[in-house]
C-alpha cells in the first residue's frame, strides 16, 4: 500500500499533474530552451537533479526552517544546486552550456522548483519527496522534450541538431520563433487536457495554507480543497 | 399542410436570411474579385484557390467528424475563409504552404475555439499574418502574367523606394500583390453588391479606407493622387470590405464599427510608414479583433428604462 502510494507520487508529476503542461508552472525555460531537443533535454535533465535535491534538502529541513523567512531559505537552497549544477555542466558539457546560456543560471527563478518546493517537500517526507522531485522532473523533461520535437522537426527540419532532408523545402520557420512556441505549447496543453479528460487537478489541489499570496487571496475557490499527504 | 396553430414569442416575422444564404452572397460578392485574380495571374491562382477551398473545407469536416460535433460545412463559411485565404496569397505561393494556411485557418483559429460564431479574430486573416511570418515566400509577391515578369515589388514596395505606380495601374490590379487584393474594381463591385443585399453596412469600409486616406493625405503633403494610389495598393480594399466586416469578429454596434474602421485605419497607416512591413492591413485588423469586444462594451446601446450600472 504504501509503496503504492509512493509510486503515484512519482507518477503524478508525469502525466497527471504535469509541472508545465498542467500546473503550468516554469513557461519561460519551455518556450525558451525548446528550438533545440538536445537544448531541451539538457535543460530538463539540469532541472530534475536540481528539483531532486533541493526535494531533499527542504524537506530534511522542514522542522527547522522557520515560516516567516521560507521562501529567502528555499532560494538558497535551490540557488545553491543552480550553482553546482552549472559548474558541472560549463566543466563537461560545454556545447550545452552555451547553448542554454543565462537560462541555466534562471533555473534558481523556475516556478516549479520553488513551487514543489513549497507545495511539496514543505510537508512531507524525504522519501515522498525525492520522488515527487524525480516525478516532477521526468515530467519537465518529457514536455520540454515533446513541445522541441514538434518544434525543431517542424521548424528547422533537424532533430537535435541533425538535419533531416526530406523536410528541409517544407520548414515552418515561425515555430521556431516565440509566437510558434506559445502556439505548440497551448496545442500539448490541451492535447494533455483531452489525454486526461479534463480530470487533472485544478485549483483544489492546492492548499490555501501554502499558497503566497493567501493574505491578499480573497477567493474562497481552493479553500474547499485540501492538500492529501 | 397540417393546421396546427403554433405559440410563440414574437417577433413573428423571419427574414428568411440564415448563414448558408449570407455565405453564398459574400461568396458571389468574391467572384468579381476571383476572376479578376485569375485572369491577371493565370491558371497558377486559381489552383491556389481550389486548393486553398478546398483544405478549408475538408479539414472543418475532419474535425467535426473526429470530434464528432455536427457537421457545419454546408453553411460555407469554410468555403468563404478557404477563398478569401487564397485571395490574400500570392499566385506563386507553395502548394503545402496554402495547406498549412488552411490547417492554421481552419484547426487553430476557428475549430479548437468552438466553430463559426466563436472565433475570436478572424481565421483567413490570421491565417494570412502566420504565413506572413512563417515563410519568406509571401514576401516575394507575384507579378501579373500578362505583364511577362514573374515575382516583383508590390506598389507599395515601390512606393517605399521612390518609384510611383500608376493610378491606373492599381485601380485595375495589374500589378504584383496577392491574388485577389490588386483589382480595387472588382473589390468595389463585390462592395456594392455586399451593400445592395444589405450583408454589411457602409460604417467599417467607408471609416477605415477614408481614415487610411486623410492621413495619406496628410502624410503625402496634400497629394490627392499619391493618398488615392496608397488607398488602392496593397490589401486595403480587401481587407476593408470583405475581412474586417466578419460578423463575428467586429463591433455590431454603428458607432463601435466606425471606431473599429477608424481604428484599424490608423494602424494600417503607421504600420505602412513606420513599421517594418510595406502592408499593415492584415495586421491592423487582427489587432482592432482582438479589441473588438471592449468596442463592443463600450458602445453598447443603453436601454431604456434600463437601471444605471
Amino acid at each position: 500500500m504504501k509503496k503504492n502510494n509512493c509510486l503515484s507520487v512519482m507518477l503524478n508529476g508525469i502525466l497527471k499533474e504535469n509541472p508545465v503542461l498542467v500546473l503550468i508552472l516554469g513557461t519561460c525555460p519551455t518556450l525558451a530552451t525548446t528550438t533545440n531537443v538536445f537544448g531541451a533535454f539538457g535543460m530538463g535533465i539540469a532541472t530534475l537533479m536540481v528539483l531532486i535535491c533541493s526535494n531533499i534538502l527542504i524537506s530534511l529541513l522542514r522542522k527547522v526552517i522557520p515560516d516567516n523567512v521560507r521562501i529567502p531559505c528555499y532560494i538558497v537552497i535551490i540557488a545553491g544546486f543552480v550553482t553546482v549544477v552549472q559548474m558541472v555542466v560549463h566543466a563537461f558539457l560545454p556545447e550545452l552550456y552555451d547553448m542554454l546560456g543565462v537560462y541555466l543560471a534562471l533555473i534558481v527563478v523556475n516556478c516549479i522548483i520553488l513551487g514543489r518546493a513549497e507545495m511539496f517537500a514543505s510537508k512531507n517526507t524525504v522519501v515522498k519527496s525525492a520522488l515527487d522531485g524525480l516525478g516532477m522532473g521526468i515530467g519537465f523533461t518529457l514536455a520540454l522534450c515533446a513541445i522541441a520535437t514538434v518544434r525543431e522537426v517542424l521548424g528547422a527540419a533537424s532533430f537535435g541538431g541533425n538535419a533531416i532532408a526530406f523536410l528541409s523545402d517544407y520548414k515552418i520557420e515561425f515555430l521556431v520563433k516565440a509566437p510558434g512556441g506559445m502556439v505548440v505549447y497551448g496545442l500539448m496543453i490541451a492535447l494533455v487536457g483531452a489525454l486526461t479528460h479534463g480530470k487533472s487537478p485544478k485549483k483544489k489541489e492546492f492548499s490555501c495554507a501554502g499558497c503566497p499570496s493567501a493574505g491578499i487571496c480573497h477567493a474562497n475557490t481552493c479553500a474547499e480543497g485540501k492538500e492529501e499527504v | 399542410m397540417d393546421n396546427k396553430l403554433y405559440l410563440s414569442a414574437s417577433p413573428h416575422i423571419h427574414s428568411g436570411r440564415s448563414t448558408t444564404s449570407i455565405m453564398r452572397d459574400v461568396l458571389i460578392a468574391l467572384l468579381p474579385a476571383t476572376v479578376a485574380g485569375v485572369v491577371i495571374f493565370g491558371l497558377r491562382a486559381l489552383s491556389v484557390i481550389m486548393v486553398c477551398v478546398a483544405s478549408c473545407v475538408l479539414l472543418e469536416a475532419l474535425y467535426n467528424k473526429i470530434t464528432k460535433k455536427d457537421q457545419t460545412i454546408g453553411d460555407l463559411s469554410a468555403a468563404v475563409t478557404g477563398l478569401l485565404l487564397a485571395l490574400n496569397l500570392p499566385a506563386n505561393i507553395p502548394i503545402w504552404q496554402c495547406i498549412v494556411g488552411s490547417v492554421f485557418a481552419i484547426i487553430l483559429v476557428k475549430c479548437l475555439f468552438g466553430g463559426i460564431g466563436y472565433n475570436l479574430v478572424n481565421p483567413a486573416i490570421t491565417a494570412r499574418v502566420f504565413m506572413l511570418v512563417a515563410f519568406g515566400s509571401m514576401a516575394n509577391q507575384a507579378m501579373p502574367t500578362i505583364v511577362d515578369t514573374v515575382s516583383g515589388a508590390t506598389p507599395l514596395a515601390q512606393m517605399a523606394e521612390g518609384e510611383s505606380p500608376k493610378l491606373l495601374d492599381v485601380f485595375l490590379g495589374t500589378t504584383g500583390g496577392a491574388i485577389g487584393e490588386t483589382c480595387a474594381l472588382a473589390l468595389l463591385i463585390g462592395f456594392g453588391y455586399l451593400l445592395f443585399r444589405r450583408i454589411i453596412t457602409w460604417h467599417i469600409p467607408v471609416s477605415y479606407i477614408g481614415s487610411v486616406f486623410v492621413f495619406s493625405f496628410l502624410m503625402e503633403g496634400f497629394d490627392p493622387m499619391k493618398a488615392l494610389t496608397l488607398i488602392l495598393s496593397g490589401g486595403l480594399f480587401i481587407g476593408a470590405i470583405f475581412m474586417a466586416t466578419d460578423y463575428v469578429t467586429s463591433p455590431a454596434t454603428p458607432k463601435g464599427k466606425l471606431i473599429f474602421g477608424v481604428g484599424a485605419g490608423l494602424l494600417t497607416f503607421m504600420i505602412r510608414y513606420f513599421g517594418i512591413y510595406p502592408e499593415g492591413v492584415s495586421f491592423a485588423i487582427l489587432f482592432m479583433n482582438i479589441l473588438t469586444p471592449y468596442i463592443e462594451k463600450l458602445t453598447a446601446h443603453k436601454i431604456f428604462g434600463g437601471t444605471k450600472e
